[in-house]
């Protein structure tokens, strides 16, 4: 057996199933090994959303997918994708092949020092060096990616590597790693802290992030939020942890979010944030967020706590753990929370933000509630970057499926191939790509890869023939000068499906909103649908 | 505020660069940095002085703590630690040798030692904190000093009974 056969080898052990990627000479004897097993490859079209597939991959199923590139230009090419998985926590193994071992450093054809490009958005990275190593780098490689904070992890792999003899191949049952423990079992003090505040607070509320997703602890949240009456928000990467026409919760924060969920945030008496970042985009001067309300803040990541904001109880631990303590911890409240429940069911009917739609185009807000509600209950909507994707998030609707989004780097031409990925993943599930023009033209080599795969993805594009969210950022920044974010010059995307061979759709304005939708979720084949919405529309009118 | 961390990492290569990689990307501050073998040749110890707000030197020891090529972090402050550092001077003799009496005095008080001498050069070794280090440097510095060289903190943590 060769370091390429024991890759393989290591892989069937993950029990993966499919890997996306690239190939070229420094990775030729990966994808050669390929070929005797049962691992489909899929063939992507350009590196960076080989790592966006696997990203979307991960997020459906639960654990960490896999990339393959080669050296050089595969790997640098890749480094988006894996810097926009990182900013998730969104658990990958990406291989890059490298060139000889021999000729390392001395900047040969290809060669490219990608462990050290990646150092500050990987959770960690290995140059192998020695073949017999492969097994237990592996072992170590998939457990890192899915424990703890989940997060890319790089293996390189030289080619004379990949082609070396491995003796007495043998996966590893137990992981020995001196370095490497994370905390799943929150503190019982800490534990018994949370219950002592809850069972006094008079406002309570809980804010979460992708954290939730990532360990699984929807129901465990759920669960939690209505036996103790306590109201929920979430971050943009939180959407969905509780369906969003759950009677307690109060959507998104951030500025980009709901007025009333920043409001419940605000004058709440207590503030569980689990799962989540308090970065910047979710909480606007998040040093003042301990004023007059007692913090507890809940992460896998000791370090995520106290980083941008002093909690006044830190909780270090895996949510869904967390939640089960809970769980076996009574808690008898001594306030009952429902005149504040009521409160904020006021905020939300009274302080909803009324639009002006122009209607020659398609209302975007209109359009994706109508959407929403067309989609099976399971369904994967995926949003790309931009004005589309706040308007996703302020109008999408989740009931039993997920909402996937770039939230901490906010990559353009992320929704598409991470909709492939999903839908790679689940291929029962109906999967939605909504993107802008812009967005989509940063991706839309990816449709090839949905043909030949035959990966049935549905694809909206928002087209406003302008990089939509940049152009109102010129208008209220610059008093309308606009700078470089007219997107003149893109093709027509009637033809551009036809090419592909793709059904295409295109709605004008909302007269025929609800037939268009119809048909474009019945086809079960991949389709193209371009929604023209007005270039002057704005997500915040001020 | 002043804080020592001593950094026990995995001894591969790399690593050194990585933690000095944590500190530039998160602009944090590295006052020294000493790195050597522990008495476990698979062991490195890197003591690393730092400085910033509360929240800062926190966030230091828990990025540190992220590492998963970091073995162990101590963090200490001055007073909880004994810290030396090892300093070589290398100063210029004038001509007429009247400086020479200079020099021995200035290392007779701070304890330093002449490790070599030539003609027109004298070379002096000190080991201590780094308060009486600077001092030294300041003594000499208005003799002429012709090269120093300077090893970053170590440091332990006080005896226990
Ligand atoms: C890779 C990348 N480049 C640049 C940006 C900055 N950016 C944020 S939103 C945006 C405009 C997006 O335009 P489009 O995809 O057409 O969506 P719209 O805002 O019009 O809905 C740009 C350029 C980014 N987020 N990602």
């Amino acid at each position: 057996m060769i370091g390429a056969d024991a890759i393989i080898k290591c892989l069937e052990a993950e029990n993966i199933e499919v890997v996306f990627g690239y190939p070229g000479m420094a990775i030729a004897p990966f994808f050669n090994s390929i070929r005797d097993s049962s691992i489909r490859p899929i063939l992507v079209r350009s590196e960076q959303n080989a790592a966006h597939a696997a990203s979307g991959h991960a997020r459906i199923n639960g654990k960490a997918a896999v990339c393959v590139v080669t050296s050089g230009p595969g790997a640098t090419n890749v480094i988006t994708g894996i810097a926009t998985a990182f900013a998730d926590s969104i658990p990958l193994v990406c291989i890059t092949g490298q060139v000889n071992s021999e000729l390392i450093g001395s900047d040969v054809f290809q060669e490219a020092d990608i462990t050290g490009a990646v150092e500050s958005f990987v959770k960690y990275s290995y140059l192998v060096k020695d073949a017999n190593d492969i097994p237990r780098i592996f072992k170590e490689a998939f457990f890192i990616a899915n424990t703890g904070r989940r997060g890319p992890v790089v293996i390189d792999i030289p080619v004379d590597v990949q082609l070396a003899t491995v003796k007495n191949y043998s996966y590893p049952a137990e992981i020995t790693m001196r370095t490497y423990k994370p905390t799943v079992k929150g503190h019982a003090v800490q534990i018994k802290k949370v219950t002592g505040e809850l069972a006094r607070a008079k406002r309570p509320i809980i804010c979460v992030g992708g954290g939730i997703h990532l360990s699984g602890a929807a129901s465990e949240l759920r669960d939690f939020a209505e036996r103790y009456q306590v109201p929920v928000v979430s971050t943009m990467m939180g959407i969905g942890a509780l369906p969003t026409r759950h009677p307690l919760y109060f959507g998104m924060v951030g500025n980009n979010g709901k007025n009333y969920a920043n409001r419940a945030l605000d004058e709440s008496d207590l503030l569980i944030m689990v799962g989540a970042r308090l970065a910047d985009r979710a909480v606007n001067r998040p040093e003042h967020i301990t004023k007059g309300k007692i913090l507890i803040h809940i992460d896998v990541d000791t370090a995520e706590i106290g980083k941008n904001a002093g909690p006044t109880i830190p909780l270090v631990g895996d949510a869904k753990q967390i939640f089960h303590q809970l769980r076996e911890l009574e808690c008898e409240l001594t306030i009952k929370h429902d005149d504040w429940v009521t409160t904020l069911e006021n905020y939300r009917e009274t302080m909803k933000r009324t639009r002006t739609p122009n209607p020659a185009y398609v209302d975007p807000a209109v359009f994706i509630r109508l959407l929403a509600d067309k989609m099976t209950d399971d369904s994967i909507y995926v949003a790309d970057v931009g004005q589309n994707q706040i308007w996703s998030c302020t109008y999408y609707i989740v009931r039993g499926g997920r909402f996937l989004t770039s939230g901490g780097m906010g990559t353009m031409g992320y929704a598409l191939p991470a909709a492939m990925g999903a839908k790679v993943a689940a291929p029962d599930r109906q999967v939605v790509a909504v993107c802008g023009d812009g967005g989509f033209q940063m991706s839309m080599m990816e449709l090839a890869t949905i043909c030949q795969h035959d990966i049935p993805v549905k694809i909206i594009v928002f087209k406003n023939n302008s990089l939509g969210l940049v152009r109102e950022y010129q208008h209220h920044a610059y008093d309308d000068r606009y700078s470089c974010v007219d997107l003149d010059g893109s093709p027509d995307l009637c033809q551009i499906a036809a090419a592909y061979g793709l059904t295409f759709l295109r709605l004008h304005d909302m007269n025929e909103a609800e037939m268009m939708i119809d048909s474009f979720l019945a086809n079960d084949k991949s389709v193209l649908m371009e929604c023209m919405i007005d270039p002057l529309d704005l997500v915040k009118e001020r | 505020m002043k804080r020592i961390y001593s950094v026990f990492v995995e001894n591969r290569p790399g690593v050194l660069c990585k933690v000095t990689g944590l500190f530039s990307r998160r602009d944090f501050n590295i006052d020294s940095l000493a790195v050597g073998e522990t008495e476990d040749p698979s062991i490195s110890c890197m003591t690393i002085v730092s400085s910033g707000d509360i929240r800062t030197v926190e966030q230091i020891e828990k990025q540190l703590n992220k590492k998963l090529d970091i073995i162990k972090v101590k963090t200490f402050d001055e007073l909880s630690c004994v810290s030396r550092e090892l300093i070589l001077v290398k100063v210029r003799i004038k001509k007429d040798r009247d400086n020479r009496r200079e020099i021995m005095e200035i290392c007779e008080l701070l304890s330093a030692e002449i490790v070599d001498m030539s003609k027109n050069q004298m070379m002096i070794q000190m080991c201590d904190t780094t308060e009486r280090i600077s001092l030294l440097i300041k003594m000499l510095q208005s003799i002429s000093i012709v090269e120093v060289a300077r090893t970053g903190t170590l440091a332990l943590s006080k005896c226990t009974d």
